[in-house]
């Protein structure tokens, strides 16, 4: 599915700092039994952010009016568990399309990646500046530049760089996916299956 | 080839490579696909929407396990969203020549269960399905992983996926195992040591004396839980054990064939000064039944010992955020805690082994009262093992029913969810917050440990139970 170019985001950011955020979390089970991917936004956080009875939990940072904005700050190891692409699609869905951490779970990189989302994966130190920020200022806005792959943020100057492979760079900021690719090189993958042993 | 020493994870990657990419991911080919109904239809949606068709139906297995009821599955689904994914998967296979198992075949069951118990599964392979248990394979010396939708929609559409190759660990288990330790707390042990995110970019191989003593089927308890611990996957060396198995499964190789793979997957282990980039090393003597505490599971203990009062390397802030979800406070023993729900089960365990153990405590016992037990068999094939063997008398004169395969109470996505506040002992893979429904808590421990509680009704040292 196409998504948008990633080059500069410039956003407010909203701060969960909260360690070994599972996709269980992100969205539960029992939101996936869509055979279509929309409305996924609608049940990110389900648990978290309403009662059993639909009323939205007051306490729960996307239901805080103060917070908003196309960035999420996370603690550690976001995005844990299942494989659950539906995950990613949720945090795409409510409007985020970056997510910040400092340790972010392998297949939900991959994922994020593969939908239009970029994980920035700062030093934890970096994180808590962030944190801070946002606690001094909700409206704190955050620069996420994918060329110079620097993250910065605006009031304080402080800034930080973040790794990312150029294949993926180059597909993030064109819009470009996977699938695109391996369909240009079948004729390769077809010889290579001949030899293939199973 | 080079003559440098490779490790098993090097062999199997290495020659699945069709092209590397500079600063970027390998293109990397895959032998056999798993499918099932919750991970692909946005899948084959967007295959559709691109014009591709399926490049190789023969490579691919569906098989409906996440939604399905565990019991009357002659019945129409009652779920209209399940029962319009489980027929999505059947239309979806149906099109495009894909082999499928659905609910009422005699073949059906988890994924993880069913490809290894009819021969899809063998050594060396490469093998992906849109979830992350797949890591269940490694046990057969194969690269196994979770994917997401996208990668399912590689597969199908070219056979591949783009994946950067992980870092290398081993961990060794040295020793014998004592009496009622089982590969669950064997793994519960590793990920307690290493936390939920200890092994995050790495592929693991599991070597040494435990696992060279394990079973299949405890080989995949182990391997099936590697993503637990973050890492992408894990693999253990195939040898005559994992040959044993394979052998005159339906669709194992067979006769000159067989002898050909066999001599391959000889070849299949880490040779002798082969570098990891992390090494580990445990010993067997140190592991009791485990059981775990918190909401993910690193969060594990020994059953005899207390809850700790912090989990190294987390906030504390999280850390009792965990234990208040769970009710739970630090310097708790866990010995004696009530338990409501008992759930045998699921890719972890859900093989015949998982329940001859869990037999093995009930026989001549009697159910606790107040315990809700689901009993689950992984497919119909290790359903039909349970009669066959006997287990169903054993279980029905304690007081148990057998249910019908599927994943059931593991996430819940079907009628067996755990009710907000109850206490569940399961032998799932994930004591997430609501994994098992909303606002159940969940204790992931061995069969036999579940077996301990279904019958006492409180959280048991099970070896107070054996003979």
């Amino acid at each position: 599915m196409a998504y948008d170019k990633f080059t500069i985001l410039k956003s407010s950011a909203v701060p969960m700092p909260i360690e070994n955020v599972d996709t269980d979390q992100i969205i539960p089970a029992r939101f996936l039994k869509a055979t279509e991917r929309k409305g996924f936004g609608d049940n990110l956080f389900r648990d978290w952010r309403y009662e059993t009875d639909g009323t939205p939990k007051k306490d729960f940072v996307l239901n805080n009016p103060i917070y908003s904005g196309k960035i999420l700050v996370a603690g550690k190891n976001f995005g844990s568990g299942s494989s659950r692409e539906h995950a990613a699609w949720a945090i795409y869905d409510y409007g985020f399309r970056c997510v910040v951490s400092s340790f972010f779970a392998d297949i939900f990189k991959n994922n994020s990646l593969n939908i239009g989302i970029l994980p920035v994966q700062v030093s934890p130190e970096f994180l808590d500046k962030i944190f801070t920020a946002i606690e001094a200022d909700p409206k704190a806005e955050i620069e996420v530049n994918l060329a110079t792959q620097t993250i910065t943020i605006a009031a304080t100057g402080a800034s930080e760089s973040f790794a990312i492979n150029g294949y993926k760079k180059h597909n993030m900021m064109n819009g470009f996916d996977d699938i695109d690719y391996l369909q240009a090189m079948k004729e390769d993958i077809k010889v290579f299956a001949e030899k293939s042993l199973y | 080839m080079s003559n440098k020493p490779a490790t098993l994870f090097d062999k199997v990657w290495d020659s699945h490579v069709v092209r590397k990419i500079e600063d970027g991911p390998d293109v990397f080919f895959i032998d056999r696909h798993f499918i099932h109904e919750v991970t692909s239809p946005v899948a084959f949606l967007g295959m559709e929407g691109r014009g591709l068709k399926v490049m190789f139906p023969e490579k691919t297995f569906a098989t409906a396990d996440h939604n399905t009821p565990t019991i009357n599955q002659h019945l129409p689904v009652q779920d209209p969203l399940s029962a319009n994914q489980l027929k999505a998967l059947e239309t979806n296979s149906n099109k495009y020549g894909i082999s499928h198992w659905g609910l009422g075949n005699p073949k059906n069951g988890i994924v993880h269960v069913v490809g290894p118990e009819n021969g899809i599964t063998l050594p060396g392979m490469t093998i992906v399905c849109g979830d992350s248990h797949t890591s269940t394979h490694g046990a057969f010396g194969a690269i196994a992983f979770g994917i997401g939708t996208s990668e399912v929609e590689m597969v199908l559409s070219s056979q591949c996926i783009m994946q950067p190759k992980p870092k290398k660990m081993r961990i060794n288990v040295t020793g014998k195992l004592g009496k009622g330790i089982t590969p669950k707390d064997v793994t519960l042990y590793i990920i307690s040591k290493l936390t939920a995110a200890g092994a995050t970019g790495y592929f693991v191989e599991y070597a040494g004396e435990v696992f060279e003593n394990m079973s299949m089927e405890g080989r995949m308890t182990v391997c099936n839980m590697s993503i637990e611990m973050g890492a992408r996957g894990g693999m253990i060396a195939p040898d005559e054990t994992t040959f044993n198995y394979i052998k005159g499964r339906e669709k194992a190789p067979q006769g000159a064939a067989w002898d050909k793979a066999l001599a391959y997957w000889k070849t299949l282990k880490t040779d002798e000064g082969a570098t990891f980039d992390v090494e580990h090393t445990y010993a067997a003597a140190d592991i009791e039944p485990m059981i775990t505490y918190g909401t993910n599971p690193g969060m594990g203990m020994g059953i005899t010992h207390h809850i700790p009062s912090a989990l190294a390397g987390d906030s504390k802030a999280s850390y009792e955020k965990s234990l208040q979800y769970m009710g739970f406070h630090e310097e708790d023993a866990m010995l004696g805690k009530k338990v409501d729900y008992v759930f045998i089960g699921s890719c972890t365990n859900g093989r015949i082994e998982d329940f001859r153990a869990f037999a093995s405590i009930v026989k001549g016992r009697k159910k606790a009262e107040h315990v809700t037990a689901w009993i689950v068999p992984g497919s119909h094939i290790v359903e039909q093992q349970i009669k066959e063997e006997g287990i169903l008398d054993i279980l029905t004169e304690a007081g148990f029913q057998l249910r019908q395969p599927g994943c059931s109470a593991c996430l819940a996505m079907n009628d067996d969810k755990v009710p907000a506040g109850k206490y569940a002992v399961s032998t799932s893979n994930r004591n997430f917050e609501g994994r098992q429904g909303p606002g159940s808590r969940t204790m992931l421990a061995s069969p036999l440990v579940a077996a301990a509680a279904a019958v006492t009704g409180v959280v048991t040292d099970p070896r107070e139970l054996m003979a």
